[in-house]
């Protein structure tokens, strides 16, 4: 009835298992408890869980990451505090938790908190700076929300009932196969994948068309803003990327539930396919991640700068060539595999050659401040911590792709350390800086200054100290993943790196005070003309936050500082002669209950209880069929309606 | 010396001083004498590192003891070296830039509407673009020579060597001596060290640093590493891609010595009552921790390709005199 679900899967075999599971409970039952006492359920329901309009699902998305990236932290803590300590000893975790808190910690970092940042914001960006009122498939887009939350609240429930991967974020089989892994932790990291690698698929179709297809009249491509020239590398990269990851967790998902071979010991089974197509997609994946980061680094300069972005040209032609030579390096997550000369050369200087138009891209900002008028705000703050920071990480990169040195550090810190100064330095940064610079667009207020530049220091500072003891590790002979170790040598590193992650910690801190303390002095943050930063781009000509049909009257797109042009014509808000109907789509429950269902499903096939799993997954055809011939999809703003709202956010005519 | 370039600094400062104001210039001078303070302490910390290479025989991969290592530190370094060509004046533009137009500068030129310099844009595509030409004519050439499988030349034949990882152990067989042992690599440094590799559980990773790079470790396939020390030397080898509960003590003794010590030591090991049969064989295999060393005074021959055909498929319809092979093969066993 079950399936293999007894009281043996309760986490009551260490203290410390036992006690993240509390804090999970708590924290959810806590949320539910709250919304209760102030009695929003309904709320909550019909205006943002069932919404379809692309600036809450962003939200929610965000919300999401930063709750991800508090327990993704937690683990990050737990490993630096065990390594730490572990000299000659077995330190604090209980045998078998420290490989499921690294497994976490990855999962959930690239899956929970960098996919759902850059989902989030280019859900509440791109639209607004294409000049469009929604995306082109708003249910596809709350869908997509509600199979990300889906496989995030499997790897939460990871935590209290059962365990989770001990494989590593990457599950490289024959490790992850059966016969050494024969638990429920490799299938819940299975499920977790594939639930959230569809969502993700969803998202790059649905943006991918978005931006074709919803541009408003005269922005051509060469007039997209930069922000929306990376969300469409990296839909691009999301459609053809993630297929590679579903297929690679589908098969291990074959081998694992039906006996089959296709990475097994064996058999002819071949782990090195597993690998192959895991990297396929992972290295596109990178880009995915950090790409959005460039489009967000290129608006922030340009705007705090004061300047057009140099080189507009470059740019684009450095990210479309980013994105597309993305596809053809994968090899080199495994120099190590023995392969021929000849490839590993070829994956090397593949690899080397992304270096160039990212090396353009960061040329390209320093020449957009070259001249400027620099305002040193919170979002340029992570801006200029990433230009400094990311040239180690691509130097560091390069080294990597070179084979032969690849044989030396692969497997080691310096590679740990390598890609989370790509990830921290170059994506994070990124995600703050937009979190920041658009806060006050989709909010209606700025966030508080000083706390923004004390958390900036705290992971700035933060991460050099947590990161530079482990490039020194890996010359040391340091492998990653390792709980315990017998060096004397590697600890005093490992205790600054632990000092490292206390001032990230105190970084994460800062952000939460910076909400509180932006919501206590909301009435002196509000920004009434949303325009908060004098911005160059059509996000800025609505209001803070926006109507839910983003523009009364589409734009007519000239340049590509759109909003700059007309500022300096002086005709920056035009007021048009007459209001039209306009059509938006309804809200639905369906994103939700079909997330609820795939939950369902994924918890089922984890455990092995089929019955359920049959039902959800019928219950999740049956939702999505009635939601398909459901005719009542749109609704009609009056004119009149229209122009009430827009008059009350421009009483006296503006100039025209 | 110090003091002397403190005061030159100053008469330099004198002279601004007419032409700014006092106060920002006294501060514009403070700043600099602070600044290359810095920068003095900081040459003299790296210098004591790298003089005393203090840091340096803590870190294997930088302290090589052979050939191999030698050469893939050092493209290490001439990589890093070329790439702060493009990294130095990053660095000092993303600073400079942030101070030197920030907007409460008041005589920082502004050009709001300036975006392109085709001469800037040349500049910024080709610097990168001959950087990397040249790391990757270094890749290319590097690559070939370094290639792991290439058998390295030197007066005297190299010593063969059969690795299979287990869990979580490192089994050594030595097919010309006929002895085995777990957790222990012995070798002459006169002589290049020619490694077999294979997996007997999941996928493992073989790595002595100092000696050379790492090379995967899978079942059912065979890798090859050469590897070559200079002299004799004691170094720790280990497993880098986790495997399990027992991967932190997955490492393994490696010395490098001189002929003479290498017979000596064959021969004691000969002298081990242990011998490594089938059944031996099937119970070192089952996952056991430690990094303890067991000799073995013989095997029995072809073990190496035995525990790799044991995950070649089976019965390939398509092939069945291979398949008959196979059968009497895993019969022999």
């Amino acid at each position: 009835m079950l399936g293999r679900l007894t009281f043996q899967s309760l986490p009551l075999y260490s203290p410390i298992a036992l006690g993240g599971a509390l804090i999970t409970i708590l924290g959810g039952v806590a949320v539910v408890v709250l919304i209760t006492w102030l009695g929003q359920w309904r709320y909550l329901w019909r205006e943002w869980f069932t919404s379809v309009d692309h600036k809450r699902i962003g939200m929610m998305y965000i919300v999401v990451a930063l709750v991800m990236l508090l327990r993704g932290f937690i683990d990050a803590f737990m490993m630096r505090t065990q390594q730490a300590i572990a000299f000659d000893s077995r330190g604090y975790l209980p045998p078998g938790h420290f490989d499921q808190v690294f497994s976490s910690h990855g999962t959930i970092m690239i899956f929970f908190v960098a996919m759902p940042f850059l989902i989030g914001l280019i859900n509440i960006v791109v639209p607004l700076q294409i000049g469009a009122r929604d995306v082109s498939f708003p249910f596809l887009n709350s869908l997509s929300l509600g199979l990300t939350v889906a496989a995030a609240g499997l790897v939460l429930i990871s935590l209290v009932i059962g365990k989770f991967s001990t494989a590593g974020w990457s599950a490289y089989p024959p490790y992850s196969e059966l016969k050494f892994n024969p638990g429920e932790g490799v299938d819940y990291w299975i499920w977790t994948i594939l639930i959230s690698g569809l969502g993700s698929t969803l998202t790059g179709i649905n943006f991918l068309v978005t931006i074709i297809h919803r541009r408003a009249p005269g922005m051509k491509l060469m007039r997209m803003p930069l922000f929306t020239w990376t969300a469409l590398c990296t839909a691009i990269l999301m459609v053809f990327a993630f297929p590679a990851l579903t297929v690679a967790s589908g098969l291990l998902a074959l081998d694992r539930y039906l006996g089959m071979h296709f990475f097994t010991n064996g058999h002819g089974g071949n782990m090195m396919n597993y690998i192959n197509l895991f990297w396929m997609w992972g290295h596109p994946e990178v880009y995915i991640v950090v790409l959005p980061s460039f489009g967000v680094y290129s608006e922030v300069v340009s705007t705090f700068s004061a300047k057009r972005l140099f080189g507009y040209k470059s740019v684009v032609y450095a990210t479309m060539a980013i994105a597309f030579i993305s596809f053809t390096v994968w090899l080199h997550h495994f120099f190590t595999m023995g392969a021929s000369a000849n490839i590993n050369a070829f994956f090397g200087i593949a690899t080397m050659i992304i270096a160039v138009p990212t090396g353009v891209k960061i040329f390209n900002w320093l020449l957009t401040m070259y001249r400027g008028r620099i305002v040193l705000t919170v979002p340029m703050y992570w801006t200029v911590g990433f230009i400094v920071t990311f040239v180690i990480g691509g130097l560091t990169g390069v080294l990597l792709s070179v084979a032969p040195v690849d044989y030396l550090m692969h497997n080691t810190t310096f590679l740990v350390a390598h890609f989370h100064n790509m990830l921290i330095g170059g994506a994070v940064f990124g995600y703050f800086a937009g979190y920041q610079y658009w806060f006050p667009k989709a909010t209606g207020f700025r966030l508080h200054e000083t706390w923004g530049r004390r958390a900036f220091w705290g992971w700035f500072i933060g991460f050099y100290l947590a990161f530079m003891p482990l490039y020194v590790l890996g010359f040391m002979g340091m492998p990653r993943r390792l709980e315990r170790y017998y060096v004397a040598s590697w600890q005093p590193l490992l205790i600054i790196a632990e000092v490292g992650a206390v001032t990230i910690m105190f970084g994460i801190l800062c952000l939460i005070v910076q909400l509180y303390v932006t919501y206590r002095n909301r009435a002196a943050l509000r920004d009434t003309t949303g325009d908060p930063w004098n911005g160059r781009t059509l996000e800025w000509t609505t209001s803070s936050p926006p109507a839910p049909y983003n523009f009364a009257v589409l734009p007519h797109v000239h340049d590509v500082d759109e909003l700059a042009m007309r500022k300096e014509r002086n005709e920056a808000t035009p007021r048009p002669l007459a209001y039209r109907d306009i059509v938006m789509p309804n809200n639905t429950g369906a994103g939700p209950v079909i997330g609820g269902l795939a939950f369902v499903f994924g918890f089922a096939m984890v455990w092995h209880v089929w019955w359920l799993a049959i039902v959800a997954g019928v219950g999740v055809w049956s939702v999505l069929i009635r939601r398909a011939f459901d005719d009542n999809g749109l609704h009609v703003i009056s004119a009149h309606a229209v122009e009430e709202a827009e008059l009350r956010r421009f009483p006296t005519p503006a100039s025209s | 010396m110090t003091q002397k370039l403190v005061l030159s600094k100053t008469v330099h400062c004198t002279r601004w001083r007419h032409c700014l104001g006092r106060f920002r210039s006294r501060i514009r001078c403070v700043i600099s004498e602070e600044l290359a303070s810095i920068a003095r302490k900081v040459t003299a910390i790296i210098a004591l590192l790298v003089l005393s290479g203090c840091g340096w025989t803590q870190a294997p991969t930088l302290d090589v003891q052979g050939p191999i290592a030698r050469t893939e530190r050092n493209l290490l370094f001439a990589a890093t070296g070329l790439m702060l060509i493009v990294i130095i004046p990053v660095f000092v533009m993303a600073f400079w830039f942030t101070w030197r137009y920030r907007v409460s500068h008041p005589k920082a030129p502004y050009t709001p509407d300036w975006n392109y310099s085709l001469r800037i844009d040349l500049i910024v595509w080709l610097v990168p673009t001959l950087i990397v030409v040249a790391i990757s004519y270094l890749v290319w050439t590097y690559t070939h020579k370094l290639d792991p499988y290439k058998q390295l030349a030197a007066a005297r034949a190299p010593l063969h060597v059969e690795v299979i990882a287990e869990d979580w152990k490192w089994l050594f067989l030595y097919p010309s001596q006929n002895i085995a042992i777990v957790n222990q690599l012995v070798f002459p440094s006169d002589r290049p060290l020619s490694l077999k590799i294979t997996s007997d559980t999941v996928m493992n990773s073989f790595y002595i640093p100092g000696l050379g790079g790492q090379i995967f470790a899978m079942a059912g396939m065979r890798t090859k590493l050469n590897l070559r020390a200079w002299r004799p030397v004691t170094l720790v080898g280990r497993n880098t891609q986790y495997s399990g509960h027992g991967f932190p003590d997955q490492y393994f003794a490696v010395r490098a010595t001189t002929e003479a010590n290498f017979r000596v030591w064959v021969a004691q090991v000969k002298h081990s009552r242990n011998t490594l049969d089938a059944a031996a064989y099937a119970t070192l295999a089952k996952p056991t921790g430690g990094s303890s060393i067991t000799w073995y005074s013989s095997y029995e021959p072809g073990l190496f390709a035995r525990v790799i055909a044991q995950y070649s498929a089976p019965m390939r319809h398509d092939n069945p005199r291979r398949a008959a092979a196979m059968i009497m093969q895993s019969g022999s066993k």
